[in-house]
């Protein structure tokens, strides 16, 4: 199961979010951006209020810190009109400078002042400065808060609809038919609910709130830059296409080798998962080297991949450093130029450059969210999808199962098929008395298991009637068709937690007297006592710290503590020894006096002792009776049961 | 962070010229950068304040060249530092597989193959990152922090005191952020895996869920964890929404600061104009620097997790080691003697198996049977080295195993292990994995004596018909018979099967055992079995039952003398087949 879902990011959330070092896969395509889109914006509805008050708040706080450097640009004015000023004599007027300065040859300087705001005689004006410099610290705070609350107000925004979607998604879960589970990869659908889930989720937080300012950052600085210097603004704004360029270039060459990178970054994994995994037999057979110059050979692969990816993708960053510095020359050189020709002030060049900085860093965001947006938005699509999915029919309940159920089960004439075109159960009728035990034998695919899926309602019968104490199972909720079956499966079903949670699962507020007793009953008590923490020993992840055999025994302790009326057992023992089966048997029989039992099992001797043993064959009915009895009729059953016997040498020869 | 130091600098040996150019190019890089301010001011100071637009004109050129040596010095460096990252990664990932190649079965038992596959993916990813960070961002950050902070002071020292302010101001805010939102970060995770962990039960238990009716129950857990999880990361965020405002802020505070100081030492005549925009250059730098470093202290907690794990990995010695002078064995029969052995695992309070003696010889088939936890599987496992017996001696070929080559003890084992696992490739290719040159009739000998025949005739491709991992796409059964067939390719002179009967219906069960017979009636055969049918007609009958033998004999001498065998068979064919 490791291996189904998407592989982990290694960006993580909250830092840059996947392929921050283009080491995430690539991003999934969506399929219809436009409807999953809608479905998105749909979710946001319930938050509208707090997007507009944020989108208010991105506005302000935009517009404060694109005029920041304006502000400190027109402190500077001040003072290098001051520096001028301090250096031309006092009294003059500054046409008088100006002429005299032209008269001693020195226009360049003339030219500048006369450009400037300069009082002869007179140094910084301490007052105007003091004023602006105020101004700008209220804007700069104004802006920081503005900023502050965007992004407090976001991250409500955001983990409040991803709150609710999960919910939801986990609401949907209980209304999905088991179809639904049995036709889906499990790891398909784990990934839905998980990865997709966080992905959303990333998307949400870090993209929307950035998405909104880059956007708004690059509007503003723009039209500020085009409102100091038209012609420095064009002389900034060629280098945004050049690095746009570039990214573009390099990104769709390193982009195919991430794909390479992941696609030989599996084939590694493979053949790791497989090598691990069959670990003994590569030992055993002899296959050790083979396996270390095969995952050599893999590897080398993935290095040249990996190598050349890193490589590509790390070139965009000093190449647009590069143009950013090219631009920072050119505003400086050509700035210079301009201030001392007057055009402009040195308080403009300045912010200039601190704009054409703040420039291409929205510009390089901007992209990197666009990657964020598409893979949230494919991670949405695959949610939706699991949202509209088809759900259960809805219970029909005309009727209600008496509280203390007898137990007798009847199904009569029942049809059931999985798919349209296969039949599988036709005219299927057998009853079971209150306080017997019907065993249900035959090959593979005979159907055993359907008819506990249809016993559970776990999938809906086509034809025919189930009925519990004579009522008929759809005329009641599903709820309370479950209530009347206790049922223990083959692949023992055990969750993250103590070994005592694990069994009162079966009973709501059991005492621990009962635990163990059920425990005893099936025979788990003993090897519970010799784990570590007894009772409290948490089960792992896949519960591998205990043998099948013994999460087996569990889940029977589980079932017996839960003491329905009617047992079914489909395999339940198939992992335990048959000496350890028989005495469950004998208690069983002990515990569960003259309650009624379902048991399927390949082990003929697991079910000798049926009262009934039917045996099926391809959805049919084709023998039935006690194990004597059907011993003496030499079908079916009795060519199964003979067939352990045989010698093998005997037949052979 | 202390495994982190010592992989790095175990692995980064072999790269230590590039790991040095690099580091040099970062350093002319940091220098380049922080010297552009300069010649701005410069700029500023000699040709706007003086009109003097030639000497711009001349300036411009030299900044520029500067930026294109920057660029290419750049590339170089990121070329370099990827080698060094990748190979990195490359060298860690191969001695990590390398060391799970020797491991023993304690070893493979004690990490788990999931943990293994993690661990030499996405930890070895975890530290190529920290690598590559390292070799572009990392070295630079303290260069261009302490580099800003000297020039600042070379311009003006006392307009650098406003510098004494702020640095410890956005320290502040960044050690604040790192104490309060990692141990969150960490606390994040452990609940995303929570929720996921019961989502993922949700989907595996969803009969027993309904079938106890516990929908509800789930959904009150889920809603618990997922408030939790919504909480903390409520947290996180908001927490973050303030550190990055609040950075800024400091930030353009300061500059404020300069500009407004830095106006009363130029109209005193103690600075030039120029200097203040260059000064306003470093400020920036500096902050940026910081920050840089801040985004760094993030990744080091996890490379210095990962770097422990595969630490961990690469440092564990296996269990079983190879003899020193190793015995080759004279007779190669494949006869097996186990001489008072015990076996048991460290800390167990009781051992597995006590003091176990017997002999297996060619041409004699041996079935072991007994209940769940009686030591089955732990006996075969000592007989290929699996585990060593911790008292007394296994034998085979009549050599201690413990002084054989490990590769020659294993050839003459022919092992099917209770979990029929088969390889990703061609029925052919599985086949093979045994003996990789036979022919094609021995394959299909080999297959019919499994019983395979027919269902690997009845695929389209046959021999080449693709088995996906695991075996996946094939029936249990089926997994267990393709096993079968695999050791019997080998033909070696000593069987060992895992209860890997238990698949098959009870007539295939019959009729491979018969063909076997045949097969194997050069070799030793030993077969773990759980159904007595398996067993009955062995030539001899091991009964263990909690570690001990309680009879050896054939199925009728042990009907007299086994009570333990009796209850067994008892237990299976009912009591009319023991009277």
């Amino acid at each position: 199961m490791a291996q189904r879902g998407a592989p982990a990011r290694p960006g993580g959330r909250g830092f840059g979010g996947p392929g921050m070092f283009g080491m995430g896969p690539p991003p999934a395509k969506t399929k219809d951006v436009g409807k999953t889109l809608r479905q998105l914006v749909a979710r946001l509805r319930p938050e509208r209020m707090a997007i507009v008050v944020s989108a208010v708040l991105a506005l302000g706080s935009v517009a404060f810190s694109v005029i920041g450097p304006k502000i400190i640009g027109n402190a500077i004015n001040v003072i290098f009109d001051g520096v001028l000023g301090k250096g031309l004599p006092a009294g003059l007027t500054k046409a008088q400078a100006v002429a005299q300065l032209r008269a001693h040859g020195q226009g360049q300087i003339a030219d500048l002042i006369a450009g400037a705001n300069v009082v002869p005689g007179h140094g910084i004006d301490f007052t105007v400065l003091g004023q602006i410099l105020v101004l700008a610290a209220l804007v700069y705070l104004l802006s920081a808060a503005l900023q502050w609350l965007l992004a407090y107000i976001m991250a409500g925004v955001a983990q409040r609809t991803v709150f609710h979607l999960r919910g939801d998604v986990e609401a949907k879960m209980a209304r999905l038919p088991l179809k639904y589970f049995d036709s889906h990869p499990h790891g398909d659908l784990l990934s839905r609910v998980t990865n997709d889930i966080d992905n959303i989720s990333t998307t949400l937080q870090q993209g929307m709130t950035q998405i909104l300012t880059s956007t708004l950052t690059i509007v503003g600085v723009l039209a500020v830059m085009v409102w100091i210097s038209p012609l420095l603004a064009v002389v900034a704004l060629i280098t945004v296409p050049l690095s746009i360029l570039v990214t573009v270039l390099v990104a769709r060459r390193s982009q195919k080798q991430f794909a390479a990178q992941w696609a030989r970054t599996g084939t590694l994994n493979g053949h790791v998962e497989q090598m691990h995994t069959g670990h003994a037999l590569v030992q055993v057979f002899g296959r050790r080297q083979k396996a270390i110059d095969e995952f050599n050979q893999q590897n080398q692969a993935l290095y040249e991949a990996s190598f050349r990816a890193q490589f590509l993708s790390g070139i965009i960053q000093p190449a647009i450093a590069f143009l950013g510095n090219v631009n920072y020359v050119v505003i400086a050189a050509l700035g210079g130029y301009l201030v001392t020709s007057g055009a402009i002030t040195l308080g403009d060049v300045q912010a200039f450059i601190q704009y054409s900085r703040q420039f291409t860093m929205p510009i390089t965001q901007l992209a990197g969210q666009l990657n964020l947006l598409q893979s949230g938005l494919a991670s949405a699509e695959r949610v939706f999808e699991f949202l509209d999915a088809e759900e259960e029919v809805r219970d029909r309940v005309v009727s209600s199962l008496p509280a203390e159920p007898q137990g007798q089960v009847a199904l009569e004439h029942v049809a059931f098929r999985y798919e349209p075109e296969k039949p599988l159960i036709t005219d299927f009728s057998l009853e079971a008395k209150p306080g017997s035990t019907i065993a249900i034998v035959g090959p593979t695919g005979a159907g055993k298991t359907t008819i506990v899926n249809l016993l559970m309602r776990f999938y809906e019968i086509d034809g025919g009637r189930i009925s519990v104490d004579g009522v008929d199972t759809r005329d009641v909720s599903r709820d309370d068709v479950r209530r009347v079956f206790g049922m223990v499966l083959q692949d023992a079903w055990l969750f993250t937690g103590t070994i005592r949670d694990n069994i009162a699962y079966g009973k709501l507020g059991s005492t621990t007297d009962e635990i163990v007793a059920a425990a005893q009953a099936a025979h788990a008590d003993h090897f519970i006592r010799t784990l570590p923490e007894g009772y409290d020993t948490v089960l792992n992840d896949d519960a591998s710290n205990i043998s099948a055999g013994q999460k087996q025994l569990l889940t029977i302790a589980r079932a017996f503590l839960a003491d329905r009326t009617v047992l079914i057992l489909d395999e339940a023992t198939s992992s335990v020894d048959t000496r350890t089966e028989v005495l469950i048997q004998q208690a069983m029989a002990r515990l569960r006096q003259g309650r009624t039992s379902f048991v399927i099992a390949h082990r003929l001797s697991t079910i000798r002792n049926a009262d009934t043993i039917v045996v099926v064959d391809q959805g049919r009915i084709v023998e039935q009776g006690s194990h004597t009895e059907l011993l003496a009729r030499h079908g079916f059953y009795d060519t199964l049961y003979q067939s352990q016997f045989t010698d093998p040498l005997a037949e052979a020869s | 962070m202390g495994g982190l130091i010592r992989l790095l600098r175990s692995y980064l040996r072999p790269y230590m010229g590039e790991v040095v150019v690099v580091v040099i190019l970062l350093l002319i890089q940091s220098i380049a950068n922080l010297y552009l301010p300069n010649l701005t001011a410069d700029i500023i100071n000699n040709g706007v304040a003086k009109g003097d637009i030639g000497y711009i004109w001349r300036i411009g050129p030299v900044m520029l060249a500067l930026t294109v040596v920057v660029g290419i010095l750049a590339i170089i460096g990121v070329y370099y530092a990827s080698r060094v990252s990748m190979g990195l990664g490359r060298d860690v990932r191969r001695a990590v597989f390398e060391r799970v190649q020797q491991f023993s079965a304690r070893e493979m038992n004690r990490f788990g193959t999931p943990s293994l596959i993690t661990r030499n993916t996405n930890d070895v990813q975890q530290v190529q990152i920290f690598v590559q960070l390292a070799l572009t961002l990392m070295v630079i950050a303290p260069i261009m922090g302490i580099g800003g902070v000297i020039l600042a002071l070379r311009t003006n020292a006392r307009l650098s005191a406003i510098l004494i302010v702020a640095v410890p101001l956005m320290v502040g805010v960044i050690v604040t952020l790192t104490i309060f939102a990692v141990p969150l970060f960490q606390s994040l995770q452990v609940k995303i895996d929570r929720i996921n962990q019961v989502m993922r039960e949700q989907i595996t238990g969803v009969r027993v869920i309904r079938a106890f009716n516990r929908t509800e129950h789930e959904q009150d857990r889920f809603q618990t964890a997922n408030a939790d999880l919504t909480g903390t990361a409520l947290r996180v965020n908001r927490m973050f929404a303030l550190a990055l405002p609040a950075l800024l802020a400091i930030m353009n505070m300061s500059s404020v600061a300069v500009v407004w100081f830095g106006g009363h030492l130029i109209d005193s005549g103690q600075m030039p104009v120029g200097n203040l925009i260059a000064f306003l250059a470093y400020i920036m730098q500096i902050f940026f620097s910081i920050m840089l470093a801040t985004f760094m202290v993030i990744f080091v907690p996890r490379a210095a997790a990962s770097a422990t794990r595969l630490e961990e990995v690469i440092n564990t010695q296996p269990s079983i080691v190879e003899p020193a002078s190793p015995i080759e064995p004279a007779n190669v029969t494949g006869a097996v003697e186990f001489r008072r052995v015990t076996f048991g695992y460290p800390g167990g309070e009781k051992p597995v198996l006590n003091e176990l003696s017997f002999q297996l010889h060619r041409g004699a088939t041996t079935a072991i049977i007994g209940g769940t936890g009686s030591g089955k599987t732990t006996l075969l496992n000592l007989v290929p080295r699996f585990y060593d017996a911790t008292g007394g001696a296994v034998l085979v070929n009549e050599v201690d195993v413990r002084a054989q080559k490990l590769d020659t003890l294993w050839q003459s084992i022919g092992l099917v292990p209770q979990q029929a696992y088969l390889f990703r490739g061609t029925i052919a290719d599985n086949l093979r994995f045994g003996k990789e040159n036979a022919t094609e009739s021995e394959l299909w000998h080999a297959l019919e004596v499994a019983q395979a025949r027919d269902f690997v005739a009845a695929m389209a491709d046959q021999l080449e018909a693709q088995i996906d991992q695991g075996g996946t796409n094939l029936s249990g059964g089926q997994r267990q018979r393709l096993a079968i067939a695999r050791a019997v390719v080998r033909r070696p002179p000593l069987y060992l099967f895992d209860d890997c009967f238990s698949a098959l219906d009870a007539g295939t069960d019959a009729r491979l055992r018969a063909a076997l017979k045949v097969e194997a009636r050069a070799a030793t055969v030993v077969i773990v079995a759980q159904r007595v049918s398996t067993i009955l007609h062995a030539d001899r009958i091991i009964v263990l039952d909690a570690g001990r033998i309680v009879g050896i004999g054939t199925h009728q001498e042990l009907m007299s003398t086994s009570e333990p065998y009796r209850e067994i068979v008892a237990s299976q064919l009912g009591e009319e087949a023991v009277a």
